[in-house]
């Protein structure tokens, strides 16, 4: 498996599965988180969240909910759904290594 | 009477989930304060990956009444948590006044419209249902409702969906 070139095990991570540390994250690490989240088939679409989920971190230092992502990360609620069957807001900031997003809606 | 709480047994502990993986929702109220709560619930138990369903019963039928859900409004006469006294919350008007002042609050923090929010719900994947007994008692139709609603179900159908999973009645 590819997988095995990338080592995680010095990562610090939540009892939820969050990176305690966003700065420890690396691209070289996003196969091997979403195999960890039940997604084997990493398509374009996933990374194009993952970057999303990424960058909005950086800028506004948090996550962008489900809503948010459904707005503006060019991707449809169905098709997050349909990405991210558990969740997409909370799958992809594990796979993006950021915190939980925080927000209702 | 006395009242026991039932504590349970420590085999039953060990197959309780520590996880919520399953939620029903049933929205019984048709003000806008009694329709938001069950709106919010359902849209974070999908954002957290929990399957959920949504259940509209008697005057929550409106939240999925493809006429009058974007005219749902909060009552201003009766609600004590408006700090507003009954004579005034009374004034024709007042209601749509209150409506359209919290509609704005609610727009400044992205909060969606109902009609939006439903939609929205409905495309997390959760699943949209009209209460038999109240459709009958109020006249409706399938035509009546959005197109989103999957289906008019009789209590024991409720029950069925809920199976293995919690209910919440809003």
């Amino acid at each position: 498996m590819t997988t095995a070139t990338v080592d995680l095990t010095d990562i610090a991570r939540n009892d939820e599965g969050f990176f305690l540390d966003p700065e420890q994250w690396t691209e070289a690490m996003v196969p091997a988180l979403a195999m960890f989240e039940g997604i084997i088939d990493l398509t374009d679409r996933h990374w194009q969240i993952i970057r999303f989920m990424r960058s909005e971190y950086l800028e506004k230092g948090t996550g962008p909910t489900v809503r948010v992502l459904g707005k503006a990360s060019g991707v449809s609620i169905k098709e997050l759904y349909q990405l991210f069957p558990k969740g997409p807001a909370k799958i992809a900031a594990r796979i993006a290594g950021i915190p939980k997003p925080r927000g209702c809606i | 009477m006395a009242i026991m709480a039932i504590e349970p047994t420590m085999e039953q502990r060990a197959f309780m989930p520590a996880t919520i993986e399953k939620v029903s929702i049933i929205v019984s109220k048709g003000s806008l304060d009694g329709i938001y709560p069950g709106l919010i619930m359902a849209n974070g138990a999908r954002a957290e990956g929990i399957e959920a369903n949504m259940f509209f019963t008697f005057f929550g039928l409106d939240a999925i009444h493809k006429t009058r859900h974007e005219h749902i409004k909060i009552a201003t006469v009766g609600n004590p948590g408006l700090h507003l006294s009954t004579w005034l919350g009374g004034v024709p008007g007042m209601s749509s006044v209150m409506t359209h002042y919290l509609a704005s609050k609610m727009e400044k923090i992205d909060i969606p419209t109902i009609p939006e929010f439903i939609e929205m719900i409905a495309d997390t994947g959760c699943g949209l249902f009209a209460c038999k007994a109240s459709v009958d008692l109020f006249g409706l139709t399938k035509e009546d409702f959005i197109p989103q609603v999957q289906d008019i179900i009789t209590v024991g159908e409720f029950y069925e969906k809920a199976a293995g999973g919690q209910i919440i009645y809003t």
